[in-house]
């Protein structure tokens, strides 16, 4: 247990990390309100993100970019972790976008965000196909 | 380095510029470049086809000509070919079978938005087969996802936007578990691209502490796209989201998009960690019990519901509870029969998925059963369709789902000694009878007398209606497409045999 513990303190980034998607997880699960299940969404992949930026980053190594003439990989970081993060990035503002016009959309039609009430009111105004 | 190896990229690239080209054209124009372009693409996956068969070889595309780990990549090889080019097939009679219902449902001016749409998860279904990359993966199962929920949304009528937000929140949460699956695996082997990842996962396991960590973020990964492609208890969103789509978006969808998921867990399976490190944790056993219980309870909830969609929904949660099935088997046997079955449920879900619309408006649009009475003998060309679509998912011999049944049946015996035998023979049994029961209720009542249950008047609308749809503009192709699919099931049931071997083929080349 306390060698867990250790673990779990040495590698805060990554313990964070998965605290944070764990948290985005159930909200994006749980949650009735829906702009709060895309922020549970978007915090999930935040906590991806970490995740993957706290893999690529080695303290004491420098940006990927030749400095100095030094040709040696060891002195720089792993710039692919970097370029995975902003590609998760492009692809998670894409979806927020989507899920935030669906939200629109059902406000517009049933004047509520509760994802229950939603429900509800599509059950009694239109019958299941 | 042949031409042919620049095909798969091909059909990705040019998808995608056709995406952006259906934007600036006029509605018609975008439907038939979208039918000539797919038949374009049909003829360079069978060219791909033809190559990796004949020559018994696969080939890797390095893009940009970097090399691992920096580079990304493409790879062909006969699995890969067999399922784009059923995929491709499938997709092309859907668009070209949707279209009368395609101009009622959707705004006219919209009408090239959506073939838009359908070009993009052209590009997202080539890119998960043809993909060596488990990042580009992640990518394009996020594209495949929004473009699914884009031609759901399109159809503005009842509860299409409650389907659509609900199959998004589903599918999200099985992204982000795949995503933390991809970065859990890539921390572990410092690789993204499946070859090297595979080599690095042996290393990684040579300390035999590091088999709980791989096991979780497999299983996490395996979770997420088990959500996507509606794995029970995630089933949940499937009557919803394909009842409410226009009848070629629920085709696409049901056939088309949940098997991408699959095919890309198997290749991860085999590819990227290696079939006997999988085999070796408890993650087949969680999938083999998921897929029974998905069987038994999708079957069992399609025998209650009183309208025609949500039963072929749910006989959609049965039929991808088989594929996990085969999975779970864990053997190659196993593994065959899932992607055969993959093959049979994609062209025998379109076809059901596609007729069943016209019969309905046979029937003055009513879906419930009481009102379909009788709705075959007056759209007889639906009726046939659907009643073959129904008939080959009971197993009827000679149609492909029975060929698939007796594949599930010889895996199972492979292994007599094992518990696995008598568990996939009773689930077999039940679930055929449970098919039975609500497809074949289905088709005689479809096919029985509807004076009993409709006032004559409303027998002469329905007729009327019936006549009107026969001559709609569309029906040509509806039909055609129709006899294409059917004709692709039973050339799957009589020559199961040939799709075997290719499979086997594909599969030696995966390990």
């Amino acid at each position: 247990m306390g060698q867990l513990l250790g673990n779990l303190l040495s590698n805060y980034e990554e313990t964070a990390a998965i605290i944070l998607f764990g948290i985005g997880f159930c909200t994006l699960l749980f949650h009735r309100n829906l702009v709060k299940k895309i922020l549970g969404m978007n915090i999930m992949d935040t906590g991806v993100f970490l995740y993957l930026a706290s893999m690529g980053y080695i303290r004491g190594r420098r940006a990927p970019i030749i400095t100095d003439g030094i040709q040696d990989a060891s002195a720089y970081i792993n710039p692919l972790p970097a370029g995975l993060v902003l590609t998760g990035i492009v692809v998670s503002v894409s979806v927020t976008a989507v899920m935030l016009s669906l939200t629109i959309r059902l406000y517009k039609r049933y004047h509520t965000l509760d994802i229950d009430v939603v429900y509800e009111l599509a059950r009694k105004s239109e019958p299941k196909r | 380095m042949a031409f042919i190896w620049n095909f798969p990229l091909f059909t990705i690239v040019l998808s995608l510029f056709s995406g952006a080209l259906c934007m600036v054209l006029r509605p018609k124009a975008a439907r038939y470049y979208t039918i000539i372009y797919q038949c374009f693409l049909i003829i360079l996956v069978s060219f791909v086809l033809w190559f990796t068969v004949t020559s018994d070889s696969q080939f890797t595309y390095s893009m940009g000509e970097f090399p691992a780990p920096w580079g990304n990549e493409i790879r062909g090889g006969v699995l890969e070919s067999l399922v784009a080019l059923a995929m491709l097939l499938v997709l092309l009679a859907s668009c070209v079978a949707g279209w009368h219902f395609l101009k009622i449902d959707i705004d006219e001016s919209k009408i090239n938005l959506y073939f838009s749409v359908i070009n993009l998860i052209t590009a997202a279904l080539m890119s998960l087969v043809w993909t060596n990359d488990i990042f580009t993966g992640y990518v394009f199962l996020e594209i495949l996802t929004l473009s699914a929920c884009g031609i759901t949304i399109v159809r503005e009528v009842g509860r299409t936007t409650l389907a659509a937000v609900k199959y998004m929140i589903l599918n999200l949460m099985g992204s982000g578990l795949f995503l933390l699956g991809v970065v859990l695996l890539y921390d572990f082997t410092g690789q993204l691209l499946m070859v090297p990842m595979k080599s690095a996962v042996a290393a990684v396991l040579t300390d035999s502490e590091s088999m709980p960590a791989l096991t979780l973020s497999v299983a996490i990964m395996t979770i997420g796209l088990g959500i996507k492609s509606g794995l029970f208890p995630f089933h949940f969103w499937m009557p919803d989201s394909y009842g409410w789509s226009t009848p070629a978006s629920a085709a696409i969808l049901s056939s088309l998009v949940s098997k991408a998921y699959i095919f890309l867990l198997i290749k991860i399976y085999y590819r990227a960690v290696g079939i006997d490190v999988i085999t070796q944790t408890p993650i087949l056993k969680m999938l083999f019990v998921l897929g029974i219980c998905g069987i038994i309870f999708g079957s069992v909830s399609a025998t209650s519901p009183d309208t025609l969609p949500r039963m072929i929904g749910f006989s959609s949660a049965a039929q991808i509870g088989y594929i996990y099935m085969g999975i779970g088997i864990g053997t190659h046997l196993g593994f065959v029969a899932a992607l055969f079955q993959l093959l049979t449920h994609m062209v025998t879900k379109a076809l059901v998925f596609l007729a069943a619309p016209y019969l309905e408006e046979a029937s003055d649009n009513n879906i419930k059963f009481i009102f379909l009475q009788g709705a075959a003998r007056r759209d007889r060309t639906a009726g046939l369709y659907f009643t073959f679509g129904a008939l080959s998912m009971v197993g009827i011999p000679c149609l492909g789902g029975f060929a698939m049944k007796l594949m599930y049946g010889q895996a199972a015996i492979s292994d007599p000694s094992s518990a696995k035998m008598f568990i996939i023979m009773i689930t077999l049994a039940a679930s055929s009878f449970l098919n039975t029961l609500y497809f074949i209720r289905t088709v005689i009542r479809l096919y029985s007398d509807p004076e009993e249950k409709a006032s004559s008047e409303r027998q002469k609308l329905y007729k009327a209606q019936a006549e009107n749809a026969k001559r709609a503009e569309g029906r040509r192709g509806f039909v055609i497409a129709g006899a294409f699919l059917m004709a692709l099931n039973l050339f799957l049931g009589l020559f199961p045999w040939i799709f075997e071997a290719l499979i086997n083929q594909g599969l030696a080349m995966f390990s």
